[in-house]
């Protein structure tokens, strides 16, 4: 970093998160003005539009890179239309201890006096409530599973690379063709389709029209401003905000501008999941460093200047807050952008280059909240490339994290995708695979396994809320075999699916009927030749998620019935099923032996995994190809973000010996401190699951920065990398550990049962080490790299 | 097929040579060295041991037996019994073609780091037949072996066990052999010249010093033992182990004390200094066994 973005780096580290209340002003005016005057479309196009026109802009000091959805770095806007707060939603907001927003008293006035008012019972998410029956609701409240939805748009997309051969007025021209090959006599939604078309020209003159504002506001800076080089930035800004979004980039400043824009109204329009991301940036990005290279308008310095300014930009973004009961949990300030590195190009041969490094060492020296990065791993990636990654990993920042490019190709080619399309795919958001501008791959929701064993054990029943909510498979204490279970088990999940799908139908139709994301669809394959919305099934690929949690506990749950109730008949699945109501009470030398003397998920043990793969094949024949109502399918999905810790709360103590209301296993990992024959045992149980099957795979692994020390260790975890993707791992993550962790793990040893240290000469689980010698070790830790 | 007793199998062993291994550690020792890693791995039958950190005072065993460091009077039904695990039989009989299997099960990881497996102890040349074998089994499978050895046995069985090892980790504690002979309890004449021998037959030798503070990382000995290793054509490599008090609590375990109590690791600057003499010899010499 240089001096200039090391500030900017500084002062988006200190600004602090508020609620500005600009957007909501904005929208609640034009649609008391408009409302009933427009089609759906026209109506969030020319509320973007107006947005565009009005809202406040913002140029930092020194910034190169320009704009911001709110007036000022991390002030962060809200989207009444979908979910309107409560003056108590905002005033947790700005009390809660962790992730809180500054919400300034006249703000929660203006909610109180027109906000809230105008929106109440037009709000998506108070008509969703409203439509979704009561065995929704019933399920919902029980936490057998959440809903994205319900809080923001479905938008957890990414750009591919026609932003950086085409600027809005190609893609106007392009609506401007598929507005005059509609056919009015016999297409009966032809005109539906001119309204989409004409809604999305539109949204094209918006972001326009929002560039040419940053122009001007950056020539009046310049009679402002006495220092000749801020004046010949400021010119440079101006130039390159008349140029795009209007037409295509033409230099690497010009394309990050360019895709910045994009994401600014991407985000502004509507508050899509995990905002958006600039997908392959380090290969879109390397024709514009090539030509700037060789034309001597750009040298290594000045373009990694540039992708500082950016980095920033994304930083500057503060995640929307929730609305609701959660309002009140912590939640994060991330908003799970996320940058790919490597990878393939569309003709299959490897995608790094040296924009690919540039970006690797920005990672490495900005550390930022925002943007995530991850590392798009194929065969033909080279060891350098790779090894460079794992360097930075190494640091403990948590990025980048890996995934199989190879395997996240093949799981596109069995949804049907082309290879080419699949190889401009890749990840977003935690895990998520899809075709990058081509694609609404929606996550529809986490769901609850837990919670389904649970209903199997108790015919049905909900202790928490009191209430019916699956089948009535009968009476636990009737089951004389493990397949008796296995089949009520099942019959939970597909009930509650079912319950889960026939809502999200309903979620997904109000989002193409009312909520259309007019801009999203320009730049989203194959939207325009199709006349249909991105929430409407205008995308080449639609695909569902529904992300299943807790695989790790379900196993080793399912292993302990089958172990204790079953094969040794130790205890009777009727009085053990008591005993778990009662969460163990006086029964903990029960609870001991389930912890530590049943077959356990994570240790390459095929009794134990074997079960897991059962599971695995059960949900993905319940919910793989179940179409949606965009004309695509369901997928499963197989991470958790943080529902492991809140399915854990609402669900009653578990057969593998856990706790009522603790965690559940994140991810694919084991249940924390199953796993006792280390990583390579990890990976293998978790490479059982048919990860091509999947849409994603969450794989977290903790290491201490000894373990990975040196050359060697850099060799050593480059061997487990090569070794789980060949064995069609989706993704892994290392979590490297400081000495806090390391305390904490001697307090609380029981939560931290899989973390492995480097001894000497060999390496151990930390909790299995002498008390002398873990304080040893947490010394050396603090000497180490940290 | 012969068969022999596992005390412990670890995957995810970076330093007992290339690449991501898995150690096999083979139960019986001829050696009594204070400062071993393993002492539960010295006597050649099954033991049991309880770990104390997990222990939660079920009620099967009484506070006088929790007060004695050492397992007495229990049997493998009181283990298969222990709801946690803290009661634990050390050394597990199996064939060479078990162990052999169970031994590849993290080939994927050794085929992409360049690993393999690993035999220490223990001495793995007390069960030279059932070592030999499995290095056979998994040598025919594609498997790179190494074996790690003290390099007190029978020449014939180190013989027949190196043909089979794709890497030898010779351990070289003390040159002089009173001072082996008080510190180890054997004669290092068998040692030495079995290393002697090896050298003419095999490619791939490490020798491997562990610096014992106050045992042998002495000048003296240090001096002794770069000079030995040096006048064999076939031993190039050179490992210095430092120490470490891996194995105290586990000598409790087994109702021995532990003489090294208190004594630090060396510093990475006095194992510069050690290392001294075997730069002068051209020996290569690298810090830690891992390569």
């Amino acid at each position: 970093m240089n001096a200039r973005t090391q500030r900017l780096r500084q002062e988006s580290l200190e600004a602090v998160p508020s609620i500005s209340v600009e957007r909501a002003r904005i929208t609640t005016d034009f649609y008391r003005q408009h409302q009933g005057r427009y089609s759906p479309p026209m109506m969030r196009a020319l509320n973007f539009l107006a947005l565009c026109e009005q809202k406040s802009l913002w140029m930092g000091e020194g910034e190169l890179i320009v704009g911001e959805r709110g007036p000022r770095p991390k002030a962060v806007p809200t989207y009444p239309e979908l979910t309107c707060h409560s003056v108590e939603d905002l005033r947790i907001l700005n009390s809660r201890p962790k992730t809180s927003y500054a919400v300034e008293p006249a703000v929660i006035d203006e909610y109180e006096r027109t906000i809230i008012p105008f929106w109440k019972g037009r709000s998506l998410r108070d008509q969703m409530f409203e439509q979704l029956p009561p065995e929704w609701h019933d399920a919902y409240a029980a936490g057998c599973f959440t809903e994205f939805m319900e809080q923001r748009a479905p938008g957890h997309t990414v750009a591919d690379g026609k932003i950086y051969r085409k600027g809005m007025r190609d893609f106007q021209a392009e609506i401007a063709v598929a507005v005059s090959a509609l056919d009015f006599e016999r297409d009966p939604e032809a005109l539906d389709k001119r309204e989409q078309l004409r809604a999305m020209s539109v949204a094209c003159d918006a972001v326009v029209r929002f560039a040419e504002r940053h122009a001007e506001l950056a020539e009046r800076e310049i009679a402002r401003t006495a220092d000749p080089t801020r004046i010949r930035e400021l010119k440079d800004i101006a130039e390159v905000c008349r140029r795009v979004p209007a037409h295509a980039p033409g230099n690497f400043h010009e394309a990050l501008q360019y895709y910045w824009f994009c994401h600014l109204a991407v985000i502004t329009e509507l508050n899509g999941w995990d905002a958006f991301s600039p997908g392959h940036l380090d290969q879109h990005l390397w024709p514009f460093y090539q030509r700037g290279l060789s034309d001597g308008t750009l040298s290594r310095e000045s373009a990694k200047e540039l992708l500082e300014c950016f980095f920033v930009k994304f930083n500057n973004h503060t995640a929307p807050p929730k609305v609701g009961v959660t309002a009140a949990e912590s939640g994060t300030y991330t908003d799970f952008a996320n940058i790919n590195l490597a990878g393939l190009l569309r003709d299959g041969s490897d995608g790094s280059n040296e924009v690919t490094h540039l970006l690797l060492e920005i990672i490495d020296e900005m550390h930022l909240l925002q943007p995530s990065s991850n590392m798009q791993v194929s065969r033909r990636t080279p060891d350098a490339v790779l090894k460079h990654a794992l360097r930075v990993i190494r640091k403990g920042y948590g990025f980048p994290s890996l995934f199989n490019a190879d395997a996240v190709v093949e799981e596109q080619l069995r949804q049907g995708k082309t290879i080419e399309d699949a190889r401009e795919g890749g990840c977003s958001g935690c895990v998520e695979v899809g075709a990058f501008g081509k694609e609404a791959y929606i996550l529809t929701g986490y769901f609850n396994l837990m919670k389904m064993l649970e209903l199997a054990l108790h015919d049905g029943f909900n202790h928490r809320t009191g209430k019916q909510i699956g089948l009535h498979t009968g009476d636990a204490a009737a089951f004389t075999t493990y397949d008796e279970v296995f089949a009520a088990f099942s019959a939970q999940v597909r009930h509650v699916l079912d319950i889960k799908i026939r809502g999200n139908q309903l979620i997904e139709r109000l989002y193409a009927t009312r909520m259309p994301h007019t801009f999203l669809s320009v730049i989203t394959d194959d939207c325009i030749t199709t006349g249909r919305d991105y929430n409407a099934g205008g995308a080449r690929y639609n695909n569902t998620f529904i992300q299943a949690v807790g695989i790790g506990s379900i196993t080793d749950s399912l292993s302990a019935l089958k172990e204790v109730a079953f094969e040794k008949a130790e205890v009777p699945v009727g009085p053990f099923v008591g005993i778990l109501d009662a969460d163990f009470a006086g029964h903990e030398t029960f609870r001991q032996r389930l912890v530590h003397k049943t077959h356990k998920y994570g240790n390459d043990d095929d009794a134990a995994d074997a079960l897991m793969t059962q599971t695995f094949r059960m949900l993905f024949e319940a919910i793989d190809g179940r179409p949606n109502g965009k004309g695509g399918a369901y997928r499963l999905e197989m991470l958790p973000t943080t529902s492991h810790v809140y399915f854990g709360e609402v669900c009653l103590a578990s057969p593998d010996g856990r706790r009522k209301g603790q965690p559940l296993s994140e991810g694919i990992s084991p249940v924390q401190g199953a796993d006792r024959q280390g990583p390579t045992a990890v990976l293998k149980s978790a490479a059982k699951m048919d990860h091509i099957k999947t849409g994603g795979t969450l794989l977290n692994m903790k290491f201490t920065p000894r373990l990975l020390a040196g050359e060697s260790g850099v060799e050593h975890l480059k061997g487990l990398v090569r070794a789980y993707f060949k064995l069609d791992g989706h993704h892994v993550q290392f979590n490297v550990v400081t000495a806090d962790t390391l305390r904490e793990a001697q307090q609380n040893p029981s939560a931290h049962r899989d973390l492995i240290v480097r001894v000497a000469g060999y390496s151990d689980y930390f909790c299995d080490l002498s008390e002398a010698l873990q304080d040893e070790i947490i010394r050396r830790t603090e000497h180490g790299e940290f | 097929m012969p068969t022999g007793l596992v005390f412990n199998i670890q995957r995810f062993s970076l330093h007992d040579g290339p690449g991501i291994r898995t150690t096999v550690f083979l139960k019986g020792c001829a050696l009594n060295c204070a400062w071993c890693h393993n002492p539960e791995s010295q006597l050649p039958q099954p033991e049991l041991v309880r770990l104390m950190n997990r222990c939660i005072r079920c009620g099967r065993c009484n506070e006088e037996e929790l007060s004695d460091p050492m397992v007495r009077g229990r049997d493998e039904t009181d283990v298969e019994q222990c709801p946690t695990g803290a009661l634990q039989s050390v050394g597990r009989e199996c064939d060479a073609a078990e162990l052999a299997a169970e031994a590849a099960r993290d080939r994927v990881f050794f085929d992409e780091s360049g690993g393999g497996v690993t035999f220490s102890g223990g001495e793995p040349l007390l069960q030279a037949a059932f070592v030999t074998e499995t290095m056979r089994l998994l040598r025919a499978d594609g498997i790179h072996t190494a074996l790690d050895t003290c390099g007190f046995a029978r020449w014939p069985d180190l013989l027949a066990a190196a043909a089979n090892a794709d890497l030898i980790l010779y351990d070289l504690k003390l040159i002089d052999d009173a001072r082996h002979k008080a510190t180890t309890g054997v004669s290092n004449q068998l040692i030495l010249q079995n290393l002697a021998s090896l050298s003419e037959i095999h490619s791939n030798i490490r020798v491997r010093i562990p610096v014992i503070p106050g045992f042998n990382d002495d000048a003296q000995n240090l001096e002794a033992t770069a000079a030995f290793v040096a006048s064999f054509p076939g031993l190039r490599k050179v490992d210095l182990l430092p120490y470490h008090p891996t194995g105290e609590a586990k000598f409790a375990r087994v109702g021995k004390e532990y003489a090294l109590h208190g004594t630090p690791s060396p510093s990475e600057a006095r194992l510069e200094e050690l290392a001294e003499p075997f730069r002068l010899r051209d020996l290569a010499i690298s810090m830690g066994g891992g390569t």
